[in-house]
């Protein structure tokens, strides 16, 4: 699904260049769950905003479902946002003048999809989410934990290839964030590819997969026996 | 552009941040309505100043006999100028190509009485021709005609205000009134657009005036009307003309500014017309500041609009949106925020302009109102500024990646 050779990334801060990524290779295969971990400043993020075209390299390549992600303009990489990736971030970042269903509905409107269809879809995810009783609600008048499950029926609704999540949890209490984690293997279970970067040990071994970046380096890649989030709820 | 979806979700984004909404809205139409009243008051006041000076015609000369002041010919000086009935003749003999109409005017006071009300009003003994001079308007009966001139009739055209104070309201035509001791008939009533005042004259024939005054054949003033295709340089040239001849008939040295005088109301009209331009100028260099303010004031909006929204720009940009998409999206919004307000603001300040008529008539605000056209075309001139104002920070926000615009907190 996600194939990525020696890819450097590096950022000017003022007049020193600061070499975040130093040349990272890593394959995702279809239905993985992988946690990348790492201490700050170590490039998980840049990495997954790179993954997610948020970002772009300077160097390597990158190969999503088959296709490479090169020379991509802003129209082109939106496009490709919208098919192939959904994003939950930690801050959540609902637009908070939208219902938790337009929220969910966003992505749709981006790929088209008749208003009426949009909008039974989102209430669908939202189903799936548990939050279909708060559909009408406003961001500002849920919690955090329903937040987030609103950014990931939100991630979800436009069937991405690959769901990419920045500390989706870092926001959030350890009940809340296992609820959370158990959506997230719920949603892995029915075969959908995830990435979730995190810093949290006991979320990445609730992961099938955990990656851990060191200096722009991967320093060891393992599989791990998933525990299931669900047990500590 | 058309597509539904689109102006549903630009709809909901309006409604959703009324705040927003109405600053920008609000802006736009504060600048339209002060734009539309004060042009309004700058044609009002343009409309007072043509009423004040236009309400003669104006391709005339007026001229006065004077006292000379340089000895010429064998005359000396301090000899007192008089016209009399042959320089009307003359006059009319000599510049007949140029000439549309020669009248006298004979001014005389005299008390006026009807029944039991009277009081002092000017008589003019003038030729039919008068009535172009003045632009009298008759409303009843008719002006002094050629046949009063020649029968040296006792026939009075009256104003329509001497009307007013001798007949209290009764119609005064065909009634005698006394004028100075003799008995006048009314044969017309007439208004003028000149106020009040000149409305409260009385007409008659010259030949009358001067029958009365011992057959004398002297007139006090000659009024000449001349034709308006000659132009303004014709009528200076005319006036040069009649000058001279006015003055070798009479023995003035050409080189006495004294002996008669001429008032060209053409020269006047060029230079109100000229005072009018510059009030012209100076409603417009207002106007078009509070349009340019309007302007400044909606690209402010906008760019504090795009500022406030950049980070969910940023988030539509991950989910999928365009830079194309999100430039549209703020760009008709911003359009159409305009559009609805700026029309707002046109319509209010027009129905302002429309309430307040005549009551700033005290003010020399007459009738005050803009064309539609020019409402149109500034709440046009700030749609489209306020477009390109909305563009420019749109087009900024497109291009940041998201993941800068996500990080703004």
């Amino acid at each position: 699904m996600i194939e990525i050779k020696d890819l450097h990334k590096s950022y000017q801060m003022g007049s020193n260049t600061l070499h975040v990524l130093k040349g990272i290779n890593f394959n995702v295969k279809a239905g993985e769950l992988v946690a990348i971990m790492g201490s700050s400043g170590s490039g998980k993020s840049t990495l997954l905003n790179i993954l997610g075209m948020l970002d772009v390299a300077d160097t390597g390549s990158y190969v999503l479902d088959g296709v490479p992600i090169e020379n991509m303009n802003e129209t082109k990489a939106a496009q490709y946002r919208n098919k192939f990736l959904g994003f939950v971030f930690q801050s959540f970042n609902l637009i908070n003048y939208k219902t938790a269903q337009e929220n969910v509905a966003l992505p749709l409107y981006y790929q088209r999809v008749s208003r009426k269809v949009r909008n039974e879809k989102a209430l669908e995810y939202l189903d799936q989410v548990g939050l279909k009783p708060w559909a009408t609600h406003l961001p500002s008048e849920l919690s955090g934990g329903q937040k987030q499950r609103v950014a990931i029926a939100r991630a979800m609704a436009a069937e991405p290839k690959v769901l990419l999540a920045d500390e989706p949890t870092g926001a959030l209490d350890s009940k809340t964030s296992y609820e959370v984690m158990d959506l997230i293997q719920q949603i892995n279970d029915k075969g959908n590819t995830i990435l979730v970067v995190t810093h949290e040990p006991d979320i990445a071994e609730m992961c099938k997969r955990v990656v851990i970046l060191k200096d722009g380096v991967i320093v060891e890649d393992k599989k791990v026996n998933q525990k299931r989030a669900s047990a500590y709820v | 552009m058309f597509n539904r979806d689109l102006w549903k979700e630009i709809f909901d984004t309006i409604l959703k941040n009324k705040l927003r909404t109405f600053l920008s809205g609000f802006t736009v139409a504060l600048g339209i309505l002060i734009f539309v009243v004060l042009f309004g008051f700058g044609n009002g006041l343009k409309n007072t100043f043509n009423e004040f000076f236009n309400d003669d015609a104006t391709n005339t000369f007026f001229l006065f006999p004077g006292r000379t002041s340089k000895p010429y010919k064998g005359y000396k000086s301090e000899r007192r100028i008089e016209f009399d009935n042959s320089d009307l003749a003359d006059i009319e003999k000599n510049f007949d190509p140029f000439l549309l109409y020669v009248t006298p005017r004979i001014s005389r006071g005299a008390l006026v009485k009807y029944n039991n009300e009277s009081n002092n009003y000017s008589i003019r003994g003038v030729a039919p021709a008068h009535q172009f001079a003045e632009q009298t308007i008759i409303m009843f009966g008719r002006y002094i005609n050629q046949e009063d001139i020649r029968s040296r009739a006792k026939h009075a055209v009256i104003g329509r205000m001497v009307e007013k104070d001798l007949f209290k309201g009764a119609s005064a035509l065909g009634a005698y009134i006394d004028v100075g001791g003799l008995a006048y008939k009314v044969v017309g009533v007439f208004q003028d657009e000149g106020g009040d005042n000149e409305e409260r004259l009385i007409y008659t024939p010259y030949t009358t005036t001067q029958l009365i005054e011992k057959n004398t054949d002297k007139v006090d003033q000659i009024i000449v009307g001349f034709k308006p295709e000659i132009g303004y340089a014709g009528a200076m040239a005319f006036e040069k003309s009649l000058g001279t001849f006015i003055r070798e008939k009479k023995y003035i040295s050409p080189s006495d500014p004294n002996g008669i005088f001429i008032r060209n109301v053409a020269d006047q009209l060029k230079q109100n017309q000229q005072f009018a331009t510059v009030l012209q100028i100076i409603v417009s260099f207002f106007s078009i500041g509070t349009l340019i303010a309007g302007i400044i004031g909606i690209s402010n909006i906008m760019v504090f609009v795009v500022k406030e929204r950049t980070k969910e720009l940023g988030i539509r940009k991950a989910l999928g949106a365009t830079p194309r998409q999100v430039i549209n999206t703020i760009l008709f919004e911003s359009i159409f925020i305009t559009t609805l307000s700026g029309f707002i603001g046109m319509v209010v300040g027009i129905s302002i302009l429309t309430a307040l008529g005549e009551t700033l008539e005290d003010y020399f605000i007459k009738n005050p109102y803009v064309d539609t056209g020019v409402a149109i075309g500034a709440t046009i001139v700030l749609i489209i500024f306020g477009g390109i104002a909305g563009y420019i920070p749109a087009k900024k926000a497109a291009d940041i990646k998201p993941i800068i615009a996500l990080r703004d907190e």
